[in-house]
């Protein structure tokens, strides 16, 4: 007689954050759970706990970052983690150095856990099949932005309670934008519905293929949303020939008072930063306390990197 | 060399749609004496050995019109020996090799190195390709008439496109004098900067920058132009999406005379396959859509593309070990062209005598070679294969000298078993 062997279920975990379209639904709520009770730490007093006291932390660099860099660290840091940060920029690649001899220097120092941010898409892909410890993007190139996303995505639950239901634009330079596909995974993911704003030419292909609808008239795009995410528009694109004019950009796609009408009265503004104000967004409204998140968003950066760091170092 | 007597194969020679049960005899000097029915046990002296090749199948030598070597220049990669040693193994026994060495092959010293290594390391023929322009730059024409005097068969920038529309045109010109072949990679290097892989959901997915077909249709759309006007023999080395075989259709049917290749990976893969970033399907034209790889089996299969090539472009552990956008492009597969080509006809895609015409026979007519025919007096370059035996790709017993090929692990049908070249048998599967 024929043996039937018992199949056991396999859980499939992800050992490494290296983006969202990687991650399952129960992991985001785990992130987003463990963040919320680290934001009423990092308003006390004591901001420092120490579980992952004794563990190493390494931030690798590719490319330059102020908020997210220094964000990752203080978020390591109060956990109780060693926390080196290395800014490649300037050193060994340039030495010509490729990215696998890094990481295989790097893992020779037993880390728990490396934060890689990258100009190339793929590269913390790349990193997490050569170290033994756990890989967290922190950006890399197009594709993704992992913890920004998180962290938009709780700043939302903060105000709004919940993000299933919700209208999101995200407007701006979609095409060059990590943060806006990282956006378009998690928000689809928890149960909103996603707009993407821009003038053709910084809308990527097949865009409409990854769930949202896309508009390159703002005023449309905006109606009856609860949520309006700006992207930075870089100032090198005007080079490429994407855009005729900053002037004509922000006629047409900056964010105004006017435009904001068509969203929902009580919508409200987020932005990853650095803005440029004048260009994409009015200077006034990325002021308003009653709408822009801007700063609210930074603060809850810290506490869901530390979410982050603490779920990922663990699992290692 | 003794006669040789191989009988008992199921003879198949695409040029004089042969496909019969029969025999071959390789006479003193190497070359084909008799083919077909008539040579059967029967009728041979008892006396003579033979070759029972028990019901396998009989083909021409494999002609493969794109293949990188890296001699002289990149040894480490691939040398003479090595890629004679991974075509043999495929049943392979003509390349066409790609000028893009260092030094490139852009003059007639050249030829003479290449032509003297080739003889001296290589158990399989070479046929070399020199540059369309001085060191690929794509503005001054190299020595088309010295050139092919000194025996070189097409001339091609290889990896490259010439992208300045009056060099373009003036190459056309003047080359139909010397009635050289030209062989144009077709991509318009600003549509295509920067660009990794295929434009379209895959490369939004990703955050890689794409390449979008407009910049392969576009450089075809140019040259079928210029062909108008400036008649030369013109062959499109690979195209890889569907707007471009409809683009080569509909000027087929108006009647142009001009050739056009494919490379296998193109039949084979798509742009999912990319996967996780590897950077061994990064492939010059890109992998593209399921789509365009349907309209390229579908092009093979009714004629409008006439050559399927390798494109073997052997690339070390180093050049490939990088992020996506910092690898070299590129994959080996002289080795698993014609097994891979089985694919097509074991899933009913192409029919048996149009997919083997598309390795024998054709290349050998575009190219102007007396090779991929198994007709009297030809040298006796065979390739001998099992259509049905199945194994599965493992890179560590590939012969190539560079490891990346694009279907490791994959299951394939069809065997080569025996290959000879000019009468020797060169290659036999134990």
């Amino acid at each position: 007689m024929a043996v039937i062997k018992k199949l056991k279920a396999v859980k499939i975990e992800q050992n490494h954050l290296l983006g969202i379209q990687d991650i399952s639904f129960s992991q985001v709520s785990e992130i987003l759970d463990q963040a919320k009770t680290f934001i009423t730490l990092n308003k006390s007093d004591s901001k420092k706990i120490d579980i992952l006291k004794g563990k190493t932390q390494i931030n690798l660099f590719f490319e330059p970052s102020t908020r997210t860099q220094s964000s990752f660290e203080l978020a390591g840091k109060r956990l109780g983690a060693d926390v080196m940060s290395m800014n490649i920029v300037n050193s060994a690649i340039k030495k010509g150095e490729t990215l696998i001899d890094t990481a295989m220097t790097l893992n020779a120092m037993h880390p728990d856990i490396i934060v890689i941010r990258h100009q190339d898409s793929g590269a913390p892909n790349l990193l997490s099949q050569k170290v033994n410890c756990a890989v967290i993007n922190a950006g890399d190139g197009r594709r993704e932005h992992p913890t920004q996303a998180l962290l938009d995505a709780l700043t939302i639950i903060n105000r709004k309670g919940k993000v299933e239901g919700l209208k999101i634009a995200i407007c701006g330079d979609i095409l060059h934008s990590r943060v806006a596909r990282s956006n378009i995974y998690l928000m689809n993911m928890l149960g909103a519905e996603v707009n993407v704003v821009a003038p053709k030419t910084l809308l990527p292909h097949s865009i409409e293929r990854l769930g949202v609808k896309a508009f390159t008239d703002m005023k449309k795009g905006l109606e009856n949303c609860d949520i309006v995410m700006m992207l930075r528009l870089q100032n090198e694109r005007m080079h490429g020939s994407f855009l005729p004019s900053v002037r004509e950009y922000y006629e047409y796609f900056g964010l105004t008072p006017d435009k904001l009408k068509e969203a929902n009265k009580d919508a409200l503004i987020m932005h990853p930063g650095p803005m440029n104000r004048g260009v994409e967004i009015d200077t006034n409204l990325a002021d308003d306390i009653n709408r822009s998140l801007i700063r609210e968003q930074v603060e809850l950066g810290v506490a869901v990197r530390m979410a982050c760091l603490k779920i990922f170092c663990k699992r290692n | 060399m003794k006669e040789k007597y191989l009988i008992n194969a199921r003879i198949i020679d695409p040029k004089n749609d042969l496909d019969e049960m029969g025999g071959l005899i390789i006479d003193s000097k190497g070359l084909i004496k008799a083919v077909g029915k008539k040579v059967a046990n029967g009728n041979l002296p008892s006396a003579v050995d033979k070759i029972d090749l028990k019901k396998q199948v009989l083909i021409p030598g494999i002609v493969d019109m794109r293949v990188f070597v890296g001699e002289p220049g990149y040894e480490y990669k691939e040398n003479f020996r090595t890629l004679s040693d991974a075509a043999l193994s495929g049943g392979v026994t003509s390349v066409v090799s790609m000028p893009n060495t260092s030094p490139v092959i852009d003059n007639v010293s050249m030829v003479d190195f290449l032509k003297r290594r080739g003889r001296d390391k290589s158990r399989i023929n070479i046929f070399p390709a020199a540059t369309l322009t001085k060191n690929t730059e794509g503005k001054q024409m190299t020595e088309f008439g010295l050139l092919k005097r000194k025996g070189i068969v097409a001339f091609t920038d290889g990896v490259k496109t010439v992208q300045n529309p009056q060099v373009m045109a003036r190459i056309m010109n003047y080359a139909s004098q010397s009635e050289s072949l030209i062989m144009q990679h077709v991509e318009d290097n600003i549509l295509s900067e920067g660009g990794l892989i295929n434009e379209g959901e895959i490369s939004t997915r990703l955050g890689l920058k794409g390449i979008p077909f407009l910049a392969e249709k576009i450089i075809v759309e140019r040259d079928l132009s210029f062909l108008e006007e400036y008649f030369c023999r013109y062959h499109i080395s690979q195209i890889s999406s569907e707007k471009t075989v409809s683009v080569i259709k509909k000027a087929k049917n108006e009647g142009k005379i001009f050739t056009t290749g494919v490379s296998i990976n193109n039949l084979s893969l798509n742009e999912n396959d990319i996967g996780d970033f590897k950077t061994f399907l990064k492939l010059s034209p890109p992998l593209r859509t399921e789509n365009d790889r349907r309209s390229l089996v579908e092009a093979v299969n009714e004629g409008t593309i006439d050559v399927i090539v390798s494109d073997h472009k052997p690339e070390d552990v180093e050049s490939k070990r990088l992020t996506f956008s910092q690898a070299t492009t590129g994959a080996t597969g002289v080795e698993t062209l014609l097994p891979l080509a089985l694919e097509l006809f074991h899933n009913k895609s192409v029919k048996l005598m149009k997919l083997l015409a598309s390795i024998t026979s054709n290349p050998a007519k575009i190219l102007g070679i007396n090779k991929g025919s198994l007709e009297k007096g030809n040298e006796a370059d065979l390739c001998v294969f099992d259509i049905n035996k199945p194994w599965v790709v493992n890179k560590d017993k590939l012969k190539s000298k560079s490891k990346n090929t694009p279907i490791e692990g994959r299951k394939l049908q069809g065997q080569v078993l025996k290959t000879f070249v000019k009468g020797e048998m060169s290659f036999e599967r134990v």
